[in-house]
């Protein structure tokens, strides 16, 4: 971003000048933007986004810089607000390889659906910023399993968290928002091998959830995973439900039905030949849109267009990345790669941001570029879903982020 | 119109005979594994007929690049008397190309391969060959016209690192066919006994525009068996898919996949200097093998009487490397590692052909161009293990800069469809770091040097008169996110068009199964 850009290298000389200090650093405008973003404010040319100490308090056109607060010039570049990276584990794995950094998934028997991600969150993984680069100011972090205990047979993953990847101490943005369960294939190889046991298990756990406490269980249950399931009952906390299969998708909408369960779907392949019904029950979806391989019986209906289909038939998608930590930064392409195939492209914005900021019950605060919002803000060289396009300046929560990461200090040190 | 895509039928047996004829004319018959390259005659016929159609393309400097892929020197066959009647080389290829009609795709813009943009441009195909390319080309009556205005057109994209096939989906053990992961040392298997032509992921790969696959064994051994070029065609057997008389190539492994294999199962290699010295005791027995069947061959060819010494497969396939005929693909993550493995080549004298993954091949860039190995890679995988931690996104950009042949490879069933957005996640990092790669430089990671360390540069990869009409049609730039390769065509027949459903082959996997579009 030196030679090839001069408008940006300027831009980043603008906002290295006003930094002055830390509290002033919050509170600025962004003047001559094309915003695009999801909500009232929508696609914008020449939109100003005014931040005070950290949250928007006014954007749109016509919308008045007030006096003596530091501006920022776009010169008409696309700004959005911060990409929402879901079905990731960052901050909780370096290396996959290497165990000893890898705290996403655990063998403990006694550790099921109160196991909780908030405990295990590294704020210095290299990860974060890597993943920042690509736009992402959030992600959700979720559980996953650790099959190498075969006989630990308990459903539950575990509690997911909501980060900022903002520079600092304390990442968790919000612990608890959801309840990791992964069914199909793998799912049922956990609990003996069949679907046929495995929803029979579920509902005796919800069953005996809805009971006084007793003193034995048919399960292996601590007190902990007892208590863990309570909101998910209550509905109070989404049960983010792994699945691929279209058959396996209308038996998680006929549980939620009977237990009246908020449930998220992820993964979910195959949701597009049952998309209706997915959103006549109003549950929304976690998809990533090149999962398109038949890579197993579960999903060999997997195809690029799952994203256009549910959108069109009114089901609401959040759009992730390659993997659940190095790949995050790609689901900006993915969400490219399913508007090459028929997702409008607000939706495409909308899959990165407001979606699952409303999915995950943040988008009180985050998830678009509107008034009472925190400032995460991303100004790009171009349009943002495009591999072409680079990131020229990141705020989170008003809070310029360097556009550094251990992986670009390695290429300054070895590109000649 | 066209009737559907199908698979060729199994020829009958006179059918291989009547295959090999159609590329007698490129090889060498009685070497039909050793691939001919292009000799600078070549080159100079092709550039003089190149003038004359008055196309706009840098040939000369193509040509150029064709002949430094040369092999070393091959050994040239015994004298026809005295040697024995060559024998027809085992699991010959069978390749036919599908009917294709005289086409001319017209007033797109083209990346040709060679370095070259051309806007405003016609590629001519006809008999499955590339006829011309350029900006004033004449369009015989009875030639199919493709309006290309407002589109891109590219060589075929290659993919010089696969495994479709041999690690088939659905992912089942049933399909676990690429890692004989049951001794480190296995030269001796080949990675076409193992390729499942219904894989359907080959039917996504020629939506991204692959038209051409280097599928390798896995890399849970040192040597991990042959490699096979396929031409990305609709097939009942992986002769029929077979690329036509591509040079053999070997699968090496560095690193931790062989080290963690073996070691964590008490046996060598449990480190890397273990798996060095295993490399190094192979091609002791490699050569020793190499001298005996010289020797046998010297006397043959004298007429002494001699005993052949008995074929050992592994060792056979080693001493190919040594000779020159077979090319070393090394799977290899650190640039220290490569480091050793160069002078592993030098001790034993093999060159190695290209490094694989290569995450840190941009920490020793300068040696690699110098040294004239290639690098197959990534742009945007990292972290999943210790040695790829220093994986970076401006790896191919750094390479291209100084000098190194670089492709972008896959490794991967989803990644294998859009190598064109791999690419450009690699040329924006380049110019973050102050590295602008053109594009129709770029355009070389995923066509003409993918070919390169194939050994099939010289036959496809570049939009050159006389090459094979391997070639895409975008919807727009390539390097764009919303690219779809709307027609793709493998010497010249149209094997894929968004536009005609007739195109959109099924393997016999998924029939009846309810699979999706795309």
């Amino acid at each position: 971003m030196t030679r090839q850009f001069p408008a940006f290298a300027a831009l980043s000389l603008i906002l290295a000048a006003a930094a002055a200090g830390p509290a002033a650093a919050q509170s600025f405008a962004i003047t001559n933007a094309h915003v695009v973003t999801s909500g009232p404010v929508g696609e914008v040319e020449n939109g100003t986004i005014v931040v005070r100490d950290g949250r928007i308090v006014a954007a749109g056109s016509g919308v008045a810089v007030p006096a003596g607060v530091r501006t920022i010039d776009a010169r008409g570049a696309t700004v959005t607000p911060g990409l929402i990276a879901v079905n990731t584990a960052l901050g909780l794995v370096e290396v996959n390889s290497v165990d000893g950094s890898v705290d996403s998934k655990t063998t403990n028997s006694g550790i099921s659906a109160s196991f909780d991600v908030q405990y295990g969150l590294n704020p210095a993984s290299t990860l974060i910023p890597i993943a920042r680069l690509g736009g992402v100011t959030r992600a959700v972090v979720m559980p996953d399993y650790d099959d190498s205990d075969v006989a630990r047979e308990l459903p539950f993953a575990g509690k997911a968290a909501m980060i900022s990847l903002g520079e600092g101490a304390n990442i968790l943005h919000r612990p608890g928002i959801g309840m990791m369960l992964e069914l199909g294939e793998d799912g049922a190889a956990r609990v003996g091998g069949s679907r046929a046991a495995e929803f029979v298990q579920l509902r005796q756990i919800f069953d005996l959830a809805r009971q006084p406490p007793r003193e034995e269980y048919p399960f292996e249950l601590s007190q902990a995973d007892l208590a863990a399931r309570r909101p998910v009952l209550s509905g109070a906390m989404p049960l983010i439900v792994v699945v691929h299969r279209a058959a396996d998708i209308r038996q998680v909408l006929k549980l939620a039905s009977d237990y009246k369960l908020k449930i998220i779907l992820s993964g979910a392949e195959e949701a597009w030949r049952v998309a209706g019904e997915i959103a006549a029950a109003r549950v929304p979806v976690l998809i990533n849109p090149t999962s398109n391989i038949p890579s197993s019986f579960d999903m060999l209906g997997a195809s690029l267009q799952n994203a256009s289909i549910l959108k069109a038939a009114g089901v609401e998608i959040a759009i992730g990345g390659n993997d659940a930590g190095h790949r995050v930064r790609e689901m900006r392409y993915n969400a490219g790669l399913a508007v090459s195939r028929g997702l409008p492209y607000a939706a495409g914005i909308e899959a990165l941001t407001l979606a699952p900021a409303r999915i995950f019950g943040v988008s009180d605060l985050l998830g678009s570029i509107a008034p009472g919002k925190a400032a995460d803000i991303v100004i790009w060289d171009g349009d943002p879903l495009e591999p072409l396009t680079q990131p020229t300046a990141i705020f989170i929560a008003g809070k310029e982020q360097p556009l550094t990461s251990r992986a670009t200090e390695l290429g300054k040190r070895y590109a000649r | 119109m066209r009737s559907p895509i199908r698979p060729p039928r199994i020829p009958p047996r006179g059918g291989r005979i009547a295959a090999r004829s159609i590329v007698a004319a490129e090889s060498d018959p009685g070497v039909t594994r050793q691939l001919p390259q292009t000799s600078p005659r070549q080159c100079d016929r092709r550039a003089a007929r190149t003038v004359l159609l008055g196309t706009a393309l840098a040939l000369l400097a193509g040509c150029s690049a064709a002949s430094s892929s040369a092999r070393p020197a091959a050994t040239p066959p015994p004298p026809p008397s005295a040697a024995p009647a060559p024998a027809p080389a085992p699991f010959a290829s069978t390749y036919k190309p599908l009917p294709a009609a005289d086409t001319a795709i017209v007033g797109a813009s083209i990346l040709t391969g060679t370095g070259a943009r051309i806007d405003n441009g016609t590629v001519l195909m006809a008999a499955g060959k590339i006829l011309a390319v350029g900006t004033d080309i004449a369009v015989q009556p009875g030639v199919r016209v493709i309006d290309g205005r407002g589109k891109w057109v590219t060589p075929g994209i290659i993919d010089a690192h696969s495994h479709l096939g041999v690690f088939a989906a659905p992912g089942v053990q049933g399909h676990a066919d690429g890692n004989e992961n049951i001794d480190p040392y296995t030269a001796h298997v080949w990675a076409e006994h193992s390729v499942w032509p219904q894989d359907p992921v080959f039917t996504k790969a020629r939506a991204g525009g692959v038209t051409s696959l280097l599928i390798l064994p896995g890399s849970a051994n040192l040597f991990g068996g042959r490699g096979v070029s396929v031409k990305n065609v609709p097939a009942v057997t992986v002769q029929q898919m077979k690329f036509p008389d591509a040079p053999y190539t070997l699968k090496m492994a560095c690193g931790e996949n062989p080290k963690g294999r073996y070691g964590s199962r008490g046996r060598a290699p449990a480190t890397r200097m273990g798996e060095v010295a295993g490399f190094r005791r192979a091609w002791i027995d490699a050569a020793e093998y190499g001298r005996k069947v010289d020797a046998y061959e010297k006397k043959r060819a004298r007429g002494e009487a001699a005993e052949a010494p008995k074929r050992d497969l592994g060792l056979e396939t080693l001493a190919g490397v040594l000779k020159g005929d077979i090319l070393v693909q090394n799977h290899c993550y650190r640039a220290d590692e490569m480091a050793v493995m160069l002078d592993v080549g030098h001790e034993f004298g093999y060159k190695t052909r290209a490094f694989h993954h290569a995450v840190e091949a941009y920490k020793i860039a300068d040696m690699l161009a110098a040294e004239d190995v290639c690098v197959a890679t990534w742009a945007t995988r990292w972290g999943f293990k210790m040695e790829a931690y220093d994986a970076i996104e401006e790896n191919a950009a750094i390479l291209s800069k100084a000098g190194a042949c670089v492709a972008i490879h896959s490794d991967e069933q989803r990644l294998v469809q859009r190598l064109n957005i791999e690419s450009a996640v690699a040329l924006a990092a380049g110019r973050r770091a102050g590295i602008d790669i053109p594009q129709e430089e770029a355009i070389k990671w995923i066509t003409i040097n993918p070919a390169r360390i194939m050994g099939i540069a010289d036959r496809t990869g570049s939009l050159e008169p006389g090459k094979m009409a391997d070639v895409v049609l975008w919807s727009r730039n390539p390097f764009s996110v919303y690219a779809i390769a709307e027609k793709v065509f493998i010497d010249g027949a149209l094997v894929l068009d968004t536009s005609d459903p007739a195109t959109r082959y099924r393997s016999d996997f998924e029939i009846g199964q309810p699979v999706g579009e795309e």
